[in-house]
């Protein structure tokens, strides 16, 4: 069964946690992954393959970039999971 | 139709890397240096990278003289003459000369007296491409023993203005003597390439790019030098994700269990990869990881040597322990052996 944007939003907040050490309740639809969780560019990209892990999803590279806020990310795994 | 019987190849003998040398050029290059021509800090630089500091050769220094420096060191600690040598196998994408190739010349240098000698391109792996290559020809019965360097003068193909790669590549050469031994000691090689990721580390021009300009009056047209570039985030997923199973497999080809490595040597990219690969692979916290990168920088195919040779130089590992070691770059190409450490 789908997952719900809720669950993919606390499941996402693990997966940051566990890369950064941020708490997961700062992961908020509308924060900015580089301006305010100030999570750079290397650390996105361990963050996106262990999304696919987590959520059976497959995130290409081209698309990583236009995953600027946890939002964009939130929307583009519930659009795509399997 | 019938032929006559060709000599057979005698039967397969044992391989071991026989002595290691390193060369490491004088000027240090720090980042505040680095930063004068992109917009960056040293703390930006040592949180995406972990390079603290690099070496650039001197302008007038070559491949070839940073090569015969970490040869003859290779050489002394392999404790052969330079006679026994039957082939030199040079691995650089940085000796700036189409041709003749660079192992001709450093063989001729050293006093090896006619040795097959050849380079190799296979960017950051090139080494281990190497070590390959030199194992199957001692094995085979070929040569007895093969000199193997991984040498790049990256400060001559790095675009100081380029934010992605100013701060990463540094200069250096690294050697190996590979021989014939009473055991083996270079497992099985696990090597690829995925051609359709060529792009995501290239040289940003073909040589044949400046010929236009070169002909045209005042070169007005002429392109800007071809300096390497890369999509860092693409090649760091590449480079942890899919290298680990690589490592994985490499370990269990050669028989033995990550409980067994006394050193995990891998192509000193960045120290963002080691880390994450330390951690994708659950390596052992008994086994000592190189972490040359922050004095040296990205040496491309010299990195895995030096690596090395700092960690036995330095006693973090010890000599005749089990070594992983992993290389991987432009190509994109791929390399990974278990070898016993000389």
């Amino acid at each position: 069964m789908a997952l719900s944007e809720q669950e993919i939003l606390s499941g996402l907040a693990e997966i940051v946690n566990e890369e950064t050490g941020l708490e997961p309740d700062e992961v908020q639809m509308d924060k900015s992954f580089t301006d305010d969780l100030d999570i750079d560019s290397l650390s996105m990209m361990t963050i996106v393959v262990n999304a696919e892990d987590k959520f059976g999803v497959r995130i290409p590279d081209d698309e990583v970039k236009n995953l600027t806020h946890v939002r964009d990310a939130v929307s583009y795994i519930a659009n795509n999971q399997g | 139709m019938t032929h006559k019987t060709l000599a057979a190849p005698q039967p397969l003998r044992f391989a071991r890397i026989h002595g290691l040398g390193g060369y490491r050029p004088e000027r240090v290059v720090t980042n505040e240096e680095v930063i004068e021509f992109i917009d960056s800090s040293d703390e930006w630089i040592r949180q995406r990278s972990g390079i603290v500091t690099r070496r650039f050769a001197a302008e007038d220094e070559t491949v070839i003289d940073m090569a015969e420096a970490a040869s003859r060191d290779a050489i002394a600690n392999a404790g052969i003459a330079p006679e026994q040598i039957g082939a030199v196998v040079m691995a650089t994408v940085t000796h700036p000369y189409q041709t003749p190739a660079a192992a001709p010349e450093l063989a001729f240098r050293l006093g090896i007296p006619d040795p097959a000698a050849l380079d190799i391109s296979a960017a950051c792996a090139g080494y281990c491409y190497g070590i390959s290559l030199a194992n199957d020809m001692v094995r085979a019965g070929t040569v007895d023993y093969v000199l193997v360097i991984g040498v790049e003068k990256l400060s001559d193909f790095t675009d100081k203005y380029d934010r992605g790669t100013a701060f990463i590549f540094g200069d250096g050469a690294g050697a190996a003597v590979v021989g014939v031994s009473d055991f083996q000691g270079i497992g099985p090689t696990l090597w690829g390439s995925v051609g359709d990721k060529r792009d995501l580390i290239t040289q940003r021009e073909p040589w044949t790019g400046l010929r236009g300009g070169m002909e045209q009056e005042g070169r007005e047209n002429a392109l800007d030098w071809p300096a390497f570039v890369m999509q860092g985030q693409s090649v760091f997923r590449w480079a942890v994700y899919d290298m680990v199973p690589v490592a994985v497999r490499a370990v269990e080809a050669a028989g033995i269990t990550p409980d067994d490595l006394d050193a995990f040597v891998p192509h000193q990219a960045n120290m963002r990869i080691t880390d994450a690969m330390i951690k994708a692979l659950k390596l052992p916290e008994h086994v000592p990881v190189a972490r040359d990168i922050a004095e040296t920088g990205n040496t491309s195919a010299a990195s895995v040597p030096l690596a090395m040779a700092r960690m036995l130089d330095e006693g973090e590992a010890p000599h005749g322990g089990l070594a992983l070691q992993i290389a991987f770059g432009a190509g994109l190409v791929y390399a990974a052996q278990v070898v016993v450490m000389p």
